[in-house]
């Protein structure tokens, strides 16, 4: 056996020390949520400062749901997420295979367009968004939120897509050409199935951008009819104007939190892929 | 002679073969097309007809009054406006090289191999992925300044002597809200650069080992240079998006002006004051900026098409 130096200890050491900094540096803030969401008012105001409560309480997180429409906001949150998830997929869908398979004039400039618009500030098109919302009555609605989400979705999907059917191999299309299959059914047939890591990958960023979206969502909901999670949690008011319900807001964000943290475990390796897609090969 | 006939008969052979994919390629991207063109063009365009013009954004159906580049001469003027990119500039500069730096970091960290990589792996997606409301509030609340953990470890630790009012002191206000974005972006900024590493082959840093290089000169050699596009992309990423910072900010300072970016200043004239004329002047002003860097991060991409 070779005897190692002092040196290479000393460096496992600081390195072992460094990585257990940045874990702590990560999720400390969930820690802090998760502590303060458990604590009576008493020791959430209390000095010094309780790290955990000993007796840990579940009523905050009843009173979100009994003295907050949280409930709502979360039917709110899933159904505009869910629906722009699945239009962006359908409708990013077609387009990818178009940009990622088929030779025609014109493609670059679509494409760059599509690029342009996914680089698009929100904020620029506010003015004009609230109009076409209020033109076609959707303001206040699920529908609002889910139209003007598109215009960030649709273009984020097509381009995770479009890189994903460039990388299928053009052999299995080929094949259902000589079998006499028209494109429709190549790309239902053949495509889709091996699309499908693709599609869950990009269903799955879109739906987290749509879920986390918060300007849109606060400047075209007035009230808890069409109000989702993020604008409910930044507008949390408890029953005394000066003093924020800080335990219940933690509470909330603790739920909101943890299907997400369950999405990230189960496809941690579609979405580095995706992003990595959207990112890196461009 | 019968050669270019042969030619000719096979060019128009295969133009037809073209034109019916073209055919079959606008029809699939019809869809597409058209809804961007409704949810993008037309918000686009009304915003900039609206900049044009003074209207109330509180009586529906609206009453324009034509005004001319009257907003724009007002934006030029307004103190407000400039602080607010001031404020945005700072905010991009500041959070995108720590993020770049610290990220660089993290990915070179956890690229070695260890025991618990995967876990954190997982650690890092997490930030990514709440929504930066939630990040906000729970650092808003860590900010506390008589009941926040922050001071309170910061006390512990020795690094200070007393409990600073983070979000109410002028000079810590933007700071304060920076280390926020920093702390929500890092980890993604570490995961894209963590691809580019991987792509490195191990080869290229054994022949530096077995030429007698040093780590760090590997690390300037050989990582840097090959990292270079990954990290371009992922420095003008988290440019553009910095600059259109909205939420970290409305959320931990509301529309103090010490910390106002433009994006908040453009809503607040637009929703808060109903002046959806001069509101619309200030988003194109974001606009223009922004299309700035779109168009390096496009050209610095030149994503290959085909």
């Amino acid at each position: 056996m070779r005897r190692r130096g002092v040196g290479y200890w000393l460096g496992n050491i600081a390195f072992a020390i460094l990585v257990v900094l940045v874990f702590v540096y990560l999720v400390f803030p969930f820690f802090w949520a998760i502590s303060s969401s458990l604590k009576t008012q008493q020791e959430l105001f209390q000095t010094p400062l309780v790290y955990w409560p000993p007796v840990p309480q579940w009523k905050n997180y009843v009173q979100v749901f009994t003295g907050q429409p949280f409930a709502r906001n979360l039917l709110n949150s899933f159904i505009v997420a869910g629906l722009t998830t699945l239009l962006a997929l359908l409708i990013g869908g077609t387009a990818a295979y178009a940009l990622g398979r088929i030779r025609f004039r014109g493609k670059r400039a679509i494409f760059y367009s599509i690029l342009g618009v996914s680089m698009f500030p929100q904020v620029a098109i506010l003015g004009g968004m609230f109009v076409l919302i209020r033109t076609l009555h959707f303001y206040n609605t699920w529908w609002g939120l889910i139209v003007s989400y598109m215009v960030f979705t649709l273009p984020f999907t097509v381009w995770v897509l479009t890189s994903f059917v460039r990388e299928i191999p053009r052999e299995l299309e080929e094949a259902a050409f000589v079998d006499g299959a028209t494109p429709i059914q190549s790309l239902t047939r053949v495509l889709l199935p091996v699309m499908a890591p693709g599609l869950v990958t990009a269903g799955l960023l879109a739906f987290i951008q749509a879920w986390n979206e918060f300007l849109f969502a606060l400047t075209f909901t007035v009230d808890n009819h069409a109000r989702t999670v993020p604008v409910a949690i930044a507008l949390f008011s408890g029953a005394s104007m000066f003093e924020l319900p800080w335990a219940q807001i933690m509470a909330a964000s603790v739920i909101v939190t943890v299907p997400l943290i369950i999405l990230v475990l189960i496809f941690q390796q579609r979405i580095v892929a995706g992003l990595t897609a959207g990112a890196v090969k461009g | 002679m019968q050669q270019t006939a042969v030619k000719k008969r096979t060019a128009k052979g295969e133009l037809s073969l073209e034109a019916r994919r073209a055919r079959t390629a606008w029809l699939f991207l019809a869809p597409s097309l058209i809804v961007v063109l409704l949810v993008a063009g037309y918000p686009l365009y009304r915003t900039i007809q609206l900049s044009l013009t003074q209207t109330n954004l509180l009586q529906f159906p609206l009453k324009s009054h034509f005004v001319g580049l009257l907003n724009y001469k007002f934006l030029l003027q307004d103190s407000q406006w400039w602080d607010s990119v001031k404020n945005t500039v700072i905010f991009t500069v500041f959070s995108v090289s720590i993020e770049t730096l610290l990220g660089l970091g993290i990915a070179l960290l956890v690229n070695a191999k260890f025991p618990g990589r995967g876990a954190m792996r997982t650690a890092m997606l997490i930030p990514w992925a709440i929504p930066t409301v939630v990040s906000a509030q729970m650092w808003r609340w860590m900010y506390n300044d008589v009941y926040g953990v922050i001071n309170d470890l910061m006390m512990k630790v020795g690094l200070s002597h007393k409990a600073y009012a983070w979000l109410a002191n002028p000079k810590l206000m933007l700071p304060a809200v920076i280390s926020v974005d920093v702390w929500k972006t890092t980890p993604f900024m570490a995961l894209l650069l963590l691809a580019g590493l991987q792509t490195i082959p191990n080869e290229l840093y054994e022949a530096g080992r077995v030429d007698g290089a040093t780590p760090w000169q590997n690390f300037l050699r050989v990582t840097l240079p090959l990292l270079r596009p990954a990290l371009l992309i992922a420095l003008i990423f988290r440019t553009l998006d910095a600059l259109r910072v909205f939420d970290v900010i409305y959320v931990m300072t509301g529309t103090n002006p010490t910390t106002m970016s433009m994006a908040v200043y453009s809503r607040q004239q637009l929703v808060d004051f109903g002046a959806l004329g001069y509101g619309s002047a200030l988003s194109v002003g974001i606009f223009v900026i922004i299309a700035i860097f779109v168009v390096i991060y496009v050209v610095s991409l030149r994503v290959e098409v085909d």
